[in-house]
């Protein structure tokens, strides 16, 4: 026996954990990403002859939630057929006994490098009011994602925002374990944090589109307490008064206050897109002007230019 | 070494630790709980003092004997407490004050006193240590750490190894050491398959089990290496990735 070099040690830990993919039509590629509790690799489809993407829970079926999250996962990508939500194509066991579903390959980048990435500002708000549309239309099904942030949204490569991994989802008419905390600081609302996962609704959904708004405008982490949360958005003087308070009203500690779900958040950001006035910020009259003037900038400017050439015109002739 | 049977991961979740058996007050009991530990850490503890003391092979082996031997006779891993580090970490540190305190050290195991420990094959380790380059320094706690993965990582392939060529399956080790392991790039599961006359799924299948069996191994092997069971999770996320019971 001859002691491993560390390139075979790092090999080893990697190879050890591959999925089993033997009995089924797919062969294993690579790794192309890994969450919490599973891992996501790239595969190959033999029987239709193209690439997907298949998790596997982390795990030897060892830990049943994970396999139960697994099932939870694959049916409800089943039941939300949107173009903001990855297709599943196959879901099951594997020999070694781990869960497992296969889906759409998206070939693209993670919400995340966008947020750290040079994407504009109008961009950076487009792809989060395609979130919040997806996210509308799990809203208006009963199914709460509960784990909204920039690792769980991909942008592919035509510009199409996907929401993934909706493990911890909730599901109507499903129980929760009791106390369990499901979530990610930063992103969680305050009554999720809390443990009360199970009164996670649709305004828990809010408070973290509420937080993803705060990184991809900001570019830096949302602090764990609403609080500050808020008032550190609220802070960004050279962002807009009206987007600044609908991240605000999302961010609200209180559920009540916020969105009453996705849809809701969804409309207020077209509006602020589209330059006008937004739920989340009642106007003085002075704003709305100053509004109007932005929005209309193009047709203001050359009413202006017309009014000037006239004034310059009679001074001449006069 | 590499003998030791393990039954498999059939242990339930319970089960006392190595760490906790070795408190037993029977003294067969705790010497059963000795073995273990001794197995899975005299390798890294030898290539520590290898390389972060800078002994040379003799003096490194018989601090390893030495080590090993008052931490039995003084019940030095018995004080572990398991709020405060990992265990590999105390254990570390143990081996440190040790080194510290060599020279009486040394003179007492030249008195005779103290058991030395048998079959602990120091040429091969130091062999071993030859054979690959030393690398930068790196921070203490994390050689001895890489240094114990290794020794963990090598016993359970061996193990694996064992098991393969004694049921007759040394073929379908060799096919998982060549693609896993090997240094060939770009080999792909069809070449394989054309080279040995059968299907990329029975190349993919065959993969998968050695793969398996050797995680199987080395999680057995790890579960024997931790303080407690907290630990053990702890550590098999970190090597692996993975989520244990
Ligand atoms: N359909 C997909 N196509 C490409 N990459 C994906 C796909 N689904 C997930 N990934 C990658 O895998 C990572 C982990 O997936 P995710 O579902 O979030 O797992 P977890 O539940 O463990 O967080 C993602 O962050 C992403 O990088
Ligand atoms: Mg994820």
């Amino acid at each position: 026996m001859t002691a491993l070099s560390d390139a075979s040690v790092r090999r080893l830990a990697e190879v050890a954990n591959l999925p089993d993919l033997s009995e089924t039509r797919y062969t294993l590629l690579e790794e192309i990403g890994r969450g919490g509790m599973a891992a996501v690799y790239r595969a190959r489809d033999e029987t239709l002859g193209r690439e997907v993407a298949i998790k596997v829970s982390s795990a030897p079926g060892e830990r049943e939630d994970l396999d139960a999250r697994m099932r939870t996962e694959a049916a409800v990508l089943a039941a939300l057929e949107h173009p903001g939500i990855v297709p599943v194509h196959d879901a099951g066991i594997l020999p070694d006994g781990r869960a497992f579903y296969v889906m759409k390959r998206v070939r693209g980048t993670l919400l995340r490098e966008v947020a750290r990435g040079a994407a504009g500002l109008d961009e950076r708000l487009r792809i989060l009011e395609r979130v919040c549309e997806t996210m509308a239309f799990a809203h208006a099904r009963g199914i709460v994602h509960r784990d909204l942030k920039p690792e769980n949204v991909m942008v592919g490569g035509f510009g199409e925002v996907l929401v993934i991994d909706w493990g911890v989802a909730r599901v109507p008419g499903a129980v929760d374990e009791p106390g369990a905390v499901l979530g990610t600081p930063g992103y969680m609302a305050p009554e999720q944090a809390a443990g009360r996962s199970g009164d996670a609704t649709e305004r828990a959904d809010v408070y973290a589109l509420g937080a993803i708004l705060s990184t991809l405008v900001t570019a830096t982490e949302p602090p764990a307490d609403p609080g500050v949360a808020r008032a550190a958005l609220l802070a960004e003087r050279e962002l807009p008064r009206r987007l600044r308070a609908i991240g605000a009203k999302a961010l609200a500690a209180d559920p009540i206050d916020r969105y009453a779900d996705a849809g809701e958040m969804a409309a207020d950001l077209a509006r602020f897109r589209a330059g006008n006035p937004v739920a989340a910020h009642p106007e003085s009259w002075l704003e709305r002007t100053g509004r109007s003037v932005w929005a209309y900038r193009a047709a203001v400017g050359l009413v202006l230019a017309y009014l000037v050439m006239r004034i310059v015109v009679a001074w001449v002739t006069g | 070494m590499g003998s030791r049977t393990t039954t498999g991961s059939t242990f339930p979740p319970t089960r006392l630790t190595v760490l906790e058996r070795i408190r037993s007050e029977e003294p067969d009991e705790r010497r059963r709980a000795f073995g273990p530990l001794v197995e899975g850490y005299w390798k890294p503890i030898y290539a520590y003092l290898r390389i972060r003391w800078r002994l040379p092979p003799e003096e490194a082996r018989d601090a390893t004997q030495s080590f090993l031997a008052a931490a039995w006779e003084k019940r030095w891993l018995e004080r572990y407490d398991p709020g405060r580090a990992r265990f590999r970490t105390f254990l570390r540190t143990c081996v440190d004050r040790h080194a510290m305190n060599l020279g009486q050290a040394a003179k007492r195991l030249k008195r005779g006193g103290g058991a030395a420990i048998v079959g602990l094959d120091f040429e091969t380790a130091e062999g071993e240590i030859r054979e690959r380059p030393i690398q930068d320094p790196v921070d203490q706690d994390e050689l001895f750490r890489r240094e114990w993965i290794r020794d963990l990582f090598s016993r359970s392939l061996e193990e694996v190894r064992l098991e393969h060529v004694t049921t007759g399956q040394a073929g379908r080790f060799a096919l998982f050491e060549r693609y896993d392991l090997g240094p060939e790039e770009g080999l792909s599961y069809a070449d394989l398959a054309a080279e040995l006359g059968i299907t990329v799924s029975q190349v993919t299948g065959r993969l998968a089990a050695v793969r398996r069996a050797f995680r199987a191994r080395a999680l057995d092997n790890l579960r024997e290496a931790c303080g407690t069971h907290d630990e053990y999770r702890v550590e098999a996320r970190e090597i692996f990735g993975i989520e244990v019971a």
